[in-house]
């Protein structure tokens, strides 16, 4: 079993989400998260004052999937999120070593 | 905080003491009265057919009645005049929206998340607070006759405030309604000040400052330009000093609270972390809600200080609107030029200067001349704010100084040349000696007629500007060292609200 941590733009995120619905992954968890990478922030003024804003908001996206599915998940994100400019994102893998359902308490693969 | 109670404890023992001694002069009063009354009420000739007429026409043109001149003759149209009085309370009302919501929103927005709920609690704390010291004593000071300075205290506890109009400031609005009109503005003034000193004043502090300011500042300087014998009173006192004028409060209310500001400012010290840390506006929603509110109930306070619903209102209400939409336009144009983005801070500020700015003229200049405010209204303060402030380096949190005390003196000012009888009778000159106005009397009607005016403006400025300076200093120290004026550090780090209120402005 593999995680993937996908930091996208947010305005992106619809794309992504429905990109993987299509491939048959069926959940994933998103949060909001603020970050930089190579992406320059903004400068904001109010009046006289100026402040650099070097966080920036984006959107961090996990799923975790069989390591049979990982390669063309990770395809579809790529093509989804990619708008060719700095700040497009990233993203992590992992292994993760089990899962397990609630519900059902069923294990490993069956179970995300 | 306990010698807070305790100052208020010995404000309510002066209450009482003086609740005794009025009720000795009241045990008196009926009899005077009577005795006054008695030969005089028999006198009392029923009015001739012209003089019930004349009174009608007083009364639509917002003219004093027969019995004025007359006073051996009765009115059949007694009290208040209904027109006038709907007007004035409508009024009332709006320049209280101005403070509650309006400027609360307007200062509210500005300050980080953390700070939201004190500059509310502020804002309705000065409205309760200023509302007793009115009744105590405050309207009093201000308007009763008295000297040049200040009135005297015959109206404590407003009494003799009645509903029937008293003729030395309008012969058909009730005098109690003229009060809370009055009141209105005495509430909004030193709430303005709380945008310099935001996010870092103890608000026990707040309370002792603000009741100390409102005797040594605002009573004498209302009664100085407004009260009817007041110093600087060009306009209604033939024996004014200063031959000043200022229709709605550019001295009295943005002078004052404008360099008030600064001084505390300065006094108090910067926020922590100023210059380090970012503080941007939690939500400019908030702002510009409150700035649209500000805008709306400044109808009341520019419009509504003519004391009727007559020409004078009407040119007043159509000043504030060009001059105001003018700055608000003109500020960020200003930005879009230097910095390539308009903001929508900089409409609300555009918009609060202007208002500023017009407010001592609205009453006296022709529609060109609020053309040309509302363009120095959207242009010396932007330059304030934006580089002047930050060369001084002061911490003048939400530009109270900038905003107030430059518009509010560049308004005072730009008055002086730009104000006409054409649309202000009160400012005509009168040849015929036995009806001529007061105006002409002390030679403010020359002066309007010939220039010269704004010599008169600079010495109400000058007086204002060392009241406000020089009051502050010493009420600012007396604070400083006894109950102190800043929250402790820990406290100022997680927000007044939570600190000094117990309370979170959003909760998720």
């Amino acid at each position: 079993m593999k995680k993937i941590e996908a930091i996208i733009k947010p305005f992106k995120l619809e794309e992504v989400k429905d990109a993987l619905s299509e491939l048959g992954i069926e959940g994933m968890t998103v949060s909001e998260v603020k970050g930089f990478g190579r992406q320059k922030g903004h400068t904001e003024i109010y009046r006289g004052s100026e402040y650099t804003v070097d966080f920036l908001p984006k959107i961090k996206l996990e799923v975790v999937l069989p390591d049979s599915r990982l390669e063309t998940a990770i395809e579809a994100i790529v093509k989804a999120a990619k708008t060719g400019k700095i700040g497009d994102g990233k993203i992590f893998v992992s292994n993760v070593e089990d899962a397990v359902r609630i519900r059902t308490e069923e294990k490993g693969d069956t179970a995300v | 905080m306990k010698k807070l109670v305790l100052l208020f404890g010995l404000a309510a023992a002066f209450a009482a003491c003086s609740f005794a001694a009025n009720a000795e002069v009241s045990t008196n009063a009926p009899a005077a009265v009577l005795a006054a009354a008695a030969p005089a009420a028999p006198a009392l000739k029923d009015p001739s057919v012209e003089q019930r007429l004349a009174d009608l026409e007083a009364y639509v043109n917002n003219g004093a009645r027969s019995s004025v001149a007359d006073t051996n003759v009765s009115s059949k149209v007694s009290g208040s005049g209904p027109g006038h009085n709907s007007f004035q309370m409508v009024c009332a009302a709006l320049v209280l929206f101005m403070t509650l919501p309006g400027l609360a929103l307007f200062y509210g927005g500005l300050v980080r998340k953390k700070n939201v709920l004190s500059v509310l609690a502020q804002c309705f704390g000065i409205a309760g607070l200023v509302t007793i010291l009115w009744w105590l004593c405050g309207y009093s000071l201000a308007f009763h006759s008295g000297g040049g300075i200040l009135g005297s205290l015959d109206w404590s506890f407003l009494k003799g405030v009645t509903s029937d109009p008293n003729t030395d400031y309008s012969a058909w609005v009730s005098h109690n309604v003229f009060s809370m009109y009055q009141l209105m503005f005495a509430i909004i003034t030193p709430a303005l000040i709380i945008g310099a000193i935001a996010e870092r004043m103890k608000f026990s502090a707040i309370l002792l400052f603000i009741t100390l300011w409102m005797f040594v500042v605002y009573f004498p300087l209302a009664h100085m330009v407004w009260g009817v014998d007041g110093m600087m009173n060009g306009v209604w006192n033939a024996d004014a000093k200063i031959k000043a004028i200022d229709f709605a409060g550019g001295t009295v209310v943005h002078m004052s609270s404008g360099w008030s500001a600064l001084i505390l400012c300065l006094i108090l010290g910067k926020r922590m972390g100023f210059g380090k840390e970012p503080m941007p506006p939690h939500s400019m929603v908030l702002c510009m809600v409150g700035t649209g509110m500000l805008w709306v109930g400044w109808y009341g306070f520019n419009a509504g200080s003519a004391v009727a619903a007559d020409g004078i209102a009407a040119n007043a209400f159509t000043t504030t609107t060009i001059a105001t939409a003018v700055a608000s336009f003109v500020w960020p144009m200003a930005e879009y030029i230097v910095r390539g983005k308009p903001s929508v801070l900089g409409f609300c500020s555009g918009a609060v200067a202007g208002l500023v700015v017009i407010t001592p003229a609205c009453g006296f200049v022709d529609v060109s001349g609020s053309v040309i405010i509302g363009i120095c209204a959207g242009l010396v303060p932007f330059f304030f704010v934006t580089k002047v402030k930050g060369w001084i380096g002061y911490d003048d949190a939400l530009d109270t100084f900038g905003v107030h005390a430059v518009g509010g003196t560049m308004g005072a000012l730009l008055t002086g040349f730009l104000a006409t009888s054409s649309v202000n009778g009160n400012l005509a000159l009168i040849k015929d000696a036995t009806s001529a106005n007061p105006a002409t009397k002390n030679g403010l009607a020359a002066l309007v007629a010939n220039g010269g005016l704004w010599m008169e403006q600079a010495k109400a400025i000058g007086v204002t500007l060392l009241l406000a300076v020089i009051g502050t200093v010493v009420i600012a120290y007396i604070v400083k060292f006894t109950i102190g004026l800043r929250p402790t550090e820990d406290n100022e780090s997680l927000g007044l609200d939570l600190a000094e209120h117990g309370e979170e402005g959003y909760n998720d």
